[in-house]
């Protein structure tokens, strides 16, 4: 537990993690290639945007950074020192949320079951309540603390959700596709969120997003994905790449959202 | 004991509970209801109510094979059975062949088929249809005892599984991204509700158990807001009618299984505009 402490306070000035190094990941499934010799790294510090057409295999490659699907390659976490370095923390932030909205359950019921042993049929504890509040303000979300999960809005279940991939601090924080769903105001205010947290904790976060203006103003490297990596760079650098214009034509460039 | 029996005659100085069967049933009831009641609250959360009908189907097969087998404690085959039954649903399910409520309907017919063909060899199926409506008037001081130990040893399971359990029956997907082995915990889960549901069988019957772990839990879930909420409410009105029906059951000279499970089905209709109003 103390340990944990002086890790995040140290993660401010030099952070644990640096990058991680992906070299080569390849995944198939039933003889078809999902992602082929995928080499990126995902630096701390920054917001790393994974843009690319449906089925360019953006979920897949999350899947494999949370290990959750079996591939090829090496994915590597390195410290400052470009050192191997064991497991990291991630924090996920899934596309959609399915969930029972009549459930009696209230945010802090759900922080409480994530953030402690104690069963939550029993009540919870005023420590990890103060804990629960503590982690929900720093993605804004305070003041739903005793609201009901079913009764919150996208873009307040957004935040929520945040707060919770945000305990215990991770390394790497993963959203796909937050946004969908989730009113403009709502949106900004996440990706506010977001921003100042790569910076105050210098997470290294990966953002999937199909919204080019979001990618553009908030994206510190932008990664073109289609089976395999096909441009690199700034978003300015990527979206006038030759390849973005094939993936997309440009019609649909700056058009506001992309569907779907 | 005697102490107990005495405490009671003070705290119920009334006609129905003059009688030691009746304190037995009583404490039975107090004993059995409130952890059926908890474990009630996840099955309905986790979409469950159905798999636990088939689950309580199924006593009638473990009955039968264990008698073919030649083992002399009801209890234990009913147990063994109802573990090994709970695992093979899940599993299947799990497996995605079919949608669950096909799957949970083929093994709930199996159970009964298999239960029903064993046990009616020779004409003999009246001797058991007391597993039918279950005789909670018959309960002794040692299955008393039992169903003490039963109640703690669940009740510390459920401190150990409630909240891995909670966060998968909100999301899967959120469960498994915060490590919890979702699989592993829904099958401790199933195996817990199978203990208890075959533990009460005996006394509550294998047409009614169903209702007394789903509707204190449906009822609860109208009145709640959180969590918490949820597992007093369930409890509380598990306790309620159970002990209600009880009465009512020596008053009117019924059965008292189907007297608590009515009782409890009352509460649950109550519950519905009650809960509209308090929620507003």
């Amino acid at each position: 537990m103390n340990l944990d402490k002086v890790l995040s306070a140290d993660r401010h000035s030099a952070c644990r993690l640096c990058r991680v190094a992906v070299n080569g990941l390849t995944v198939t499934a039933q003889g078809e290639t999902l992602l082929s010799d995928v080499t990126v790294h995902i630096h701390c510090g920054q917001l790393t945007a994974l843009v690319g057409p449906n089925g360019a295999g953006k979920t897949t490659f999350i899947r494999a950074l949370l290990s959750q699907v079996g591939y090829r390659g090496v994915i590597e976490h390195q410290d400052a020192h470009g050192k191997h370095f064991g497991a990291i923390r991630t924090g996920y932030v899934p596309q959609h949320f399915p969930f029972d909205k009549q459930m009696p359950l209230t945010v802090c019921d759900l922080m409480a079951a994530a953030m402690s042993r104690r069963p939550v049929w029993l009540g919870v504890s005023a420590k990890v309540r103060a804990q629960a509040k503590e982690t929900l303000a720093i993605a804004r979300a305070d003041s739903l603390l005793d609201r009901q999960l079913g009764n919150l809005s996208g873009g307040e279940l957004q935040r929520v959700l945040l707060a919770l991939a945000l305990y215990p601090l991770p390394d790497l924080l993963i959203l796909d596709e937050p946004v969908s769903g989730v009113d403009q105001n709502g949106l900004s205010l996440f990706l506010d969120v977001v921003t100042e947290l790569t910076r105050t904790h210098h997470l290294a976060i990966l953002l999937v997003s199909h919204d080019w203006a979001v990618v553009q103003k908030y994206a510190d490297h932008v990664i073109l994905l289609d089976k395999k990596v096909l441009a690199e760079g700034s978003a300015r650098e990527v979206f006038e790449s030759k390849a973005f214009r094939e993936v997309f034509p440009v019609s649909s460039l700056w058009g506001g959202r992309e569907a779907g | 004991m005697d102490f107990l029996y005495q405490a009671m005659d003070a705290v119920l100085p009334f006609e129905p509970f003059r009688y030691t069967f009746m304190k037995n049933a009583l404490l039975a009831m107090l004993l059995l209801t409130p952890l059926l009641a908890l474990l009630g609250t996840m099955a309905v959360n986790q979409r469950m109510a159905f798999f636990s009908d088939a689950l309580g189907h199924s006593a009638l097969a473990g009955v039968g094979l264990g008698m073919l087998l030649g083992v002399s404690n009801i209890t234990v085959s009913l147990i063994v059975f109802g573990i090994f039954w709970a695992l093979m649903i899940s599993r299947i399910n799990r497996s995605g062949s079919a949608s669950a409520d096909t799957i949970i309907s083929v093994f709930s017919s199996t159970g009964i088929a298999l239960g029903l063909l064993i046990l009616s060899r020779g004409g003999k199926f009246a001797s058991y249809s007391a597993l039918l409506t279950g005789d909670i008037l018959s309960v002794s001081r040692g299955d008393l005892l039992w169903l003490l130990i039963a109640l703690v040893a669940g009740i510390v399971c459920w401190v150990a599984l409630y909240n891995p359990l909670l966060l998968s029956a909100v999301n899967p997907e959120l469960a498994l991204s915060r490590g919890v082995k979702a699989k592993w915990v829904e099958y401790a889960f199933v195996c817990l509700v199978a203990v208890a549901v075959m533990l009460a069988i005996r006394w509550v019957g294998v047409l009614l158990i169903n209702a007394l772990l789903i509707l204190p839990a449906a009822a609860a879930r109208n009145l709640s807001r959180t969590a918490a909420q949820n597992a007093l409410f369930a409890v509380l009105i598990s306790l309620v009618a159970g002990v209600s029906g009880l009465v009512f059951a020596y008053q009117w000279d019924t059965g008292v299984g189907a007297a608590v499970v009515l009782c409890a089905a009352v509460i649950y209709f109550i519950s519905l505009p009650v809960g509209r109003l308090i929620k507003k």
